[in-house]
């Protein structure tokens, strides 16, 4: 009789406790996962100044603010799309052939108030997604630094969200999504390798070709304003990937763990490396150099970080530094200029980390393949499949951007007229002057 | 009166400015500037390209002092910013036709 009743005691007293409350449509609430998604939420928002104060410095002082514009307005213009429709075509249900999402409870968020998915919140997977979305675009920017339009920009990452990222990004991460359900079990792309990396780093090619170089290139020197603040948006990349690449485990548990530690790894492998080369070939390991390695290592494992062990990561984030290092050098033979390596380093790096991971998963996940298979899948057929969604990815990122480009030149103006881009970006978009510091015009 | 330009190394403005106050030069006006003449230019590294850069960083001393004490300024300079090396710089000698202290009104070598 005792225990009966302090059973029931105890039962009451749980309900009584948050995490085991029960939302309207009856799921409970997993608030370890949930704690860890909307941290990772935070942690992939931090990625976006961090990636402005990357970008910004390596630009001339008179684009400074220009440039690290290009990646708050993300935040803004993506921020509302992504609201009003962007879930919806994203991660509604398939339509057009599987081309795009479409859910009618998703626009404007207004069907899912309540709803809870396997424990998390939606509006927190919600959020969480609209993070990479607002980022992509911005990734973009690195490779017309210093010589576009604000209107032009804002217009271009407004079209490419709707009509590359989210039909990307149904394709691979929506469980209806035709490369989601590619193969025994779908595309390997954890966090955005093919996603985030390789269609912006197609796209930023495709534009840095179409809009061709800066005035001056490759002749006149055009040096970092502050690699001090470079460096420091490198570290809040590094750290906000953790919630990029463990975030997009959506749980809070073995898989997470191994994310967060294949992304630490691959990101000091390639730092290393990327030092390592630099020390053999000028005799002196730069700053940039040394943050360069650091996102190669990065890239490289967003879309592996899921499958791959520590010597995978390791062997990924040194062959990303070594490849990424010999596309830059590339980069200066051939003469265009995709100004911040958008193509160099996220295109190169986390296309490569997207073929090369079929050959480090880890053999449980091959047997959970080759059970879903039938029987038999083997590293050339998850190559395959990889391949595929690089063809994909590429075929949609190259064409779309082709398009797009030029509706924006002929509507309102893509590239920035002669004066304009002389004068500066900050100046003259924006009537602003970034640093109040002496000789910050001093600088051509 | 003469104004005495001097360029020099960064590093030797304490040198130089010791050496000024010895010689009883309480006072003084510094520029960074940036310039070039022998001494070649550096080579900077970003991701893999090379670029030279021609204009090294100087520091413009300029002193106002009365013209018979010209000579021997120049030479406090010339000793304290020498190092024997390409680049150490050059001083120059300028007249001056007037000079006037804002606080005071006063003129010519009671303002200097």
């Amino acid at each position: 009789m005792g225990k009966k009743l302090s059973t029931i005691t105890f039962g009451f007293l749980m309900l009584l406790l948050p995490q085991f409350a029960f939302a309207a449509d009856g799921n409970t609430i997993d608030t370890g996962t949930t704690s860890w998604m909307l941290t990772s939420t935070a942690l992939v928002l931090l990625m976006v100044p961090g990636l402005a104060m990357f970008y910004g410095g390596l630009v001339r002082a008179k684009n400074v603010l220009g440039t690290m514009m290009h990646s708050f307005v993300a935040i803004a213009v993506i921020g509302v799309l992504w609201v009003v429709c962007g879930y919806s075509l994203t991660f509604g249900n398939s339509i057009l052939g599987g081309f795009i999402g479409w859910n009618s409870d998703y626009f404007f968020l207004r069907g899912i108030d309540e709803s809870i998915v396997n424990g998390v919140p939606e509006y927190v997977l919600a959020m969480f997604q609209g993070k990479f979305a607002i980022i992509t675009p911005a990734l973009i920017s690195g490779a017309i630094a210093e010589r576009v339009y604000f209107r032009g920009y804002t217009l271009f990452i407004a079209l490419w969200f709707l009509f590359i990222y989210c039909p990307l990004c149904h394709w691979v991460w929506a469980s209806d999504g035709w490369l989601f359900n590619a193969g025994a079990a779908g595309v390997i792309d954890l966090a955005g390798g093919l996603v985030i990396h390789v269609s912006a780093g197609i796209s930023a090619l495709v534009l840095a070709l179409l809009l061709g170089a800066r005035k001056g290139f490759p002749k006149s020197p055009m040096l970092p304003n502050n690699l001090v603040m470079t460096m420091m948006g490198a570290g809040l990349l590094w750290v906000g990937w953790f919630g990029f690449n463990a975030g997009s485990t959506v749980q809070s548990g073995l898989d997470t763990a191994r994310a967060l530690t294949m992304t630490q790894v691959s990101a000091a492998s390639g730092a290393l490396t990327w030092l390592i080369i630099e020390a053999i070939i000028y005799r002196k390991a730069t700053s940039l150099g040394f943050v360069s390695g650091i996102l190669a290592g990065l890239v490289v494992i967003t879309p592996a970080a899921g499958v791959v062990q520590p010597v995978g990561a390791l062997t990924l984030g040194a062959i990303s530094s070594v490849v990424c290092y010999m596309a830059l050098n590339a980069k200066m033979k051939l003469g265009y200029d995709d100004s911040l390596d958008c193509f160099g380093i996220h295109g190169i790096g986390s296309g490569l980390g997207v073929l090369l991971l079929s050959f480090f998963i880890r053999n449980s996940w091959m047997q959970d393949a080759a059970a879903a298979a039938n029987g038999s899948w083997t590293v050339w057929n998850q190559l395959l499949i990889q391949l595929m969604g690089m063809v994909a990815t590429i075929a949609l990122a190259a064409i779309g951007t082709l398009i797009i480009y030029f509706i924006v030149e002929k509507t309102v103006g893509f590239r920035i007229d002669d004066q304009g881009e002389l004068e500066g970006l900050d100046q003259s978009l924006h009537g602003e002057h970034g640093y109040g510091l002496v000789h910050s015009d001093f600088v051509k | 009166m003469k104004k005495i330009e001097a360029i020099i190394k960064p590093f030797k403005l304490d040198d130089v400015k010791e050496a000024l106050n010895e010689i009883g030069i309480q006072g003084m006006t510094i520029v960074e500037v940036k310039g070039y003449g022998r001494q070649k230019g550096h080579k900077e590294i970003y991701r893999g390209a090379e670029y030279v850069v021609d204009f090294i960083p100087k520091i413009k001393i300029e002193v106002v002092v009365g013209s018979e004490i010209a000579d021997k300024v120049v030479d406090a300079i010339k000793q304290s910013a020498n190092t024997g090396k390409i680049g150490d710089g050059k001083i120059f000698v300028l007249p001056v036709e007037e000079a006037v202290r804002v606080r005071t009104g006063e003129m010519g070598t009671d303002a200097i």
